[in-house]
């Protein structure tokens, strides 16, 4: 058996898989990459040959349209391929519609890049599948022991609590346009809001594309400027970015919700003036990541991108060898950023 | 389940900044709790209850045993605040089947609980709450609540929620102790309003209209006494059988603050004053700018050096109950003349009468106000010589002017984004004014910050200017190029140590955008400087 050491390799362009000739999630354009789902810290423009997902393939084309890739190749969840001398799979992630796992198979030896992932259920998209290996890539975006993240019912809860509490006030929820609108509006429905859902221009698009991709959303409208009456006490979802700046000022006495992972800590939350803070999240929490990593039973952990640190640390605890990849790139522009988005989103 | 609730009522409270909002979940609380647990949740709230019973370290050490050392140190650097991040990394435990505790039933526990015995009570409590639970209960136990939810703003929510008038709810509230059963029954409208009898209460002030010149031109000089409007806080101080207190004008019990003025307090009845740093001076006690009183406020605890540093007294205004009878009803005239009888005979240490100020005309009055200099002279009171004393702002009764504001034409040199409705502005305004700079040529020193003063289209119009002009940004500031001129007004400008201009200013508002001015003729430090009044005024 070669250990993956030998055939899985990070390169200034990213992770490279030699035998194969193909890079994963790589940061730069390069000939080949395998791409494990549509954030823009994964999926980057200007790749020659892109391997996905069918879902992640669309997302791509809808996001950059002409720089989704020279050439594309679809690969169901369930198909194997020989790319060179390596066999490839994809297996669900559960982060967002068309996520995947890369899971990599030479001489003898089987290495699994995940992606990002979570174990929580989430009706929008196919749940994570462990597959044994010897060698697990991780994310750790959450990876410190202060994130467990609660029943995300419980955080609609809360919303449609306050919606009662202050029933004239729009509530308007940032929350990142890929994954984690459309999960939050099945979550609403799932708790019975059945009201249309306005949506800030910037999540239209894509809502449109799980739609067509078989994810029903129930009725959405754009949260225009016309229709301020209309915004009393409905639910908007809008880019982070976009809550607590001009394009907020449309809204009716807007009580302002944030839905990530970070609104787990307080300061975060007040730093970004978040009056309702909900704390759902598409990556694995701390709890997530360790029982994972058990169930895979890899005896060596890599590391991509988050906290390696405490997580490393906790896999040393349990006799599992773990390793920072410091991979560049992941984690920018992350789904879940911690810092300030940018301003000037699109407005409706 | 009322620690599960009061914990989620907690965290709306902390992240909601509108006044508004905040009284909606108050209501909501009163409406939907039931008791003892509705008011002891109150008293926290407003931290009429404060628990000591746990110390942070205890908690520390809880969290010590049930976590791996590198984590927890991990964890604690990442999230900053000890009790959030032991409410957060506390190892849940699946088959926890123990229901949460009530907020009483903790009240009652740590009453009762052997020092001994509390870490393995706090334990157990944990094990049965979610992270929100855990962080109420260890800031509720460890006295470290702080929401923002003053005793009058509950008494608002109490006021809106029954109907009620606050007024009523404010002169009995003081007499009732948590979990204000009697109270709760009354507004249900269940039992008569409960009877404080000599228990020290808040009566509510008395207070005045900002007079307006239409309200000059129709006024009767003759109907009208004059006082110095002085720049202190306004204190009731209510003494008697029953204990004695200093309520501040929104009713918040502060004694603990100004033990010397407690102690002079040996007397039975109710007065209405100001309280006042008052230095020794040549003709007796002169008054210090407000910036000097500043370093009493918001202390739990004032040592010796404070106590002779800073002194305070109190300038008596109204009296409002003598020996239990009530002098409300009576007119200034005759509240005032029992006043001076009063002082004249109890001789109260550390407390003087507020001079009345003789005056013929409006125009002569005008005068009197234009001739006071000291910044610790806000201007001047007008009280109708036959007002009884009223709750609240009664118009027509007192009247205050305020002396006209100075101002100074400064530079815009910072920016910073607002709360709750104006969290899309750029509202908040650091300026600046010229001064030599050490390499030579003139440099921009920030005199102050002003959030105030401006139409909401001068808003628009200043958050559009500051995104197109913005030269760096730190989080939620942005520095601009410095090239706008703001009209600042302020009451008054006081030396300080802890400002780099040395200066600082009181209440500074925006007037005017100056855009016909160009940055280089704002005002200079120094033509600031020269609206600094002269005295003892000193930071540490
Ligand atoms: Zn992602
Ligand atoms: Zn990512």
């Amino acid at each position: 058996m070669r250990h993956p050491e030998t055939w899985l390799r990070v390169t200034p362009e990213g992770l490279l898989c030699e035998p194969g000739g193909f890079y994963i999630d790589p940061p730069r354009p390069v000939a080949r990459a395998v791409i494990t789902h549509g954030h823009a810290d994964h999926a980057r423009p200007g790749h020659q040959a892109v391997l996905a997902t069918p879902e992640t393939l669309a997302i791509m084309r809808a996001r950059m349209g002409e720089g989704a890739g020279a050439s594309q190749q679809a690969m169901r969840h369930g198909e194997v391929l020989r790319q060179g001398e390596v066999t490839i799979r994809l297996v669900p992630a559960g982060h967002v519609l068309g996520s995947a796992q890369v899971v990599m198979e030479w001489q003898g030896s089987r290495a699994v890049v995940s992606g990002d992932y979570k174990r929580q259920p989430d009706p929008t998209c196919l749940p994570f599948e462990p597959v044994p290996c010897d060698v697990f890539v991780t994310e750790a975006t959450f990876a410190l022991p202060v994130f467990r993240h609660p029943d995300p019912a419980h955080e609609v809860a809360k919303l449609l609590r306050s919606l009662s509490l202050f029933p004239e006030r729009t509530h308007v929820v940032g929350c990142y346009a890929l994954g984690k609108c459309q999960r939050l509006i099945a979550l609403l429905r799932a708790a019975g809001w059945d009201r249309p859902i306005h949506l800030h221009g910037a999540q239209q698009p894509l809502c449109r594309l799980y739609e067509e991709l078989g994810v029903p959303l129930g009725e959405l409208r754009p949260a225009t400027v016309a229709n301020k009456a209309e915004l009393k006490g409905a639910i908007v979802l809008a880019p982070p970015s976009a809550i607590a700046d001009r394009w907020a000022r449309r809204l009716a006495e807007p009580v302002t919700a944030l839905a990530s992972g970070w609104m787990r800590v307080r300061q975060r939350a007040k730093t970004r003036g978040v009056e309702l803070p909900m704390v759902i999240s598409d990556h694995a929490d701390w709890d997530a990541l360790n029982r994972t990593i058990d169930e895979v039973g890899a005896p060596e952990v890599w590391v991509t991108h988050g906290r390696d640190d405490a997580l490393v640390h906790a896999l040393a605890l349990r006799g599992i060898r773990g390793r920072a990849l410091h991979l560049v790139g992941l984690g920018e522009d992350e789904d879940e950023t911690p810092a300030e988005a940018p301003e000037g989103a699109p407005a409706a | 389940m009322s620690l599960p609730a009061f914990a989620e009522l907690l965290e709306r409270l902390i992240f909601t900044p509108g006044r508004n909002a905040k009284l909606a979940l108050l209501r909501d609380w009163f409406a939907t709790q039931p008791d003892p647990d509705r008011g002891v949740g109150l008293a926290a709230l407003t931290e009429e209850l404060v628990f000591t019973a746990a110390k942070p370290a205890m908690i520390r050490d809880l969290v010590a045993a049930r976590t791996d050392p590198v984590l927890l140190a991990l964890s604690h650097d990442y999230v900053g605040d000890l009790a959030e991040t032991v409410a957060l990394i506390w190892p849940e435990r699946t088959g926890v089947n123990a229901s949460p505790p009530t907020l009483s039933e903790v009240v009652e526990a740590l009453e009762v609980t052997p020092k001994a015995e509390l870490p393995g009570l706090i334990a157990g409590w944990l094990d049965t709450l979610d992270s929100g639970g855990r962080l109420a209960l260890i800031k509720l136990i460890t006295g470290g609540l702080r929401v923002g939810v003053s005793g009058r703003l509950a008494r608002v929510a109490l006021a809106e929620w029954s109907s009620k008038p606050v007024e009523e709810i404010e002169e009995i509230w003081h007499g009732v102790a948590p979990p204000y059963l009697p109270i709760f029954r009354w507004l249900e409208g269940q039992e008569e309003k409960p009877d404080p009898r000599d228990a020290p209460v808040f009566r509510p002030l008395m207070l005045a209209h900002p007079l307006e010149d239409r309200d000059l031109a129709a006024l009767d000089p003759a109907a009208y006494r004059a006082e110095w409007k002085w720049d202190g806080i306004r204190v009731q101080l209510t003494a008697g059988p029953g204990g004695r207190r200093i309520w501040s004008r929104g009713g918040e019990d502060i004694s603990g603050g100004f033990p010397e003025i407690l102690e002079a307090m040996d007397f039975h009845a109710v007065l209405d004053g100001e309280l006042l740093v008052i230095r020794d001076g040549p003709g007796g006690g002169v008054v210090a700018p407000f910036a000097d009183l500043q370093q009493r406020l918001n202390r739990k605890l004032v040592g010796p050096k404070m106590l002779r540093d800073y002194p305070v007294g109190v300038r008596l205004y109204d009296l409002l109950f003598v020996e239990g009878e009530d002098l409300r009803p009576l007119p200034f005239d005759e509240r005032r003349r029992r006043l001076e009888d009063w002082v004249a005979r109890h001789a109260p240490a550390r407390m003087d009468l507020s001079a009345m100020i003789a005056f013929g005309s409006v125009a002569q009055l005008s005068e009197v106000r234009d001739g006071a200099r000291a910044a610790s002279i806000e201007g001047l009171m007008l009280k109708r010589a036959d007002s009884p004393y009223l709750a609240g702002r009664v118009k027509g009764m007192w009247w205050k002017w305020k002396r006209d504001p100075l101002s100074i034409d400064a530079v815009l040199m910072y920016a910073q984004r607002g709360h709750g409705k104006r969290s899309s502005f750029y509202s908040d305004y650091t300026f600046g004014l010229w001064r030599p700079a050490e390499g030579g040529g003139e440099e921009l020193v920030p005199v102050g910050k002003a959030y105030s003063g401006y139409t909401d289209e001068e808003l628009g119009w200043l958050d559009r200017w500051i995104r197109n002009h913005t030269v760096s940004r730190f989080g939620p500031v942005r520095e601009v190029e410095k090239s706008l001129v703001l009209e600042v007004i302020f009451d008054a400008a006081q030396l300080s140590g802890r400002h780099k201009s040395g200066v600082a200013l009181r209440f500074p508002r925006i007037a005017r955008i100056r855009t016909d001015k160009p940055a280089s003729e704002a005002d200079r430090l120094e033509n600031l400087m020269a609206y600094v009044e002269a005295g003892p005024a000193t930071d540490e």
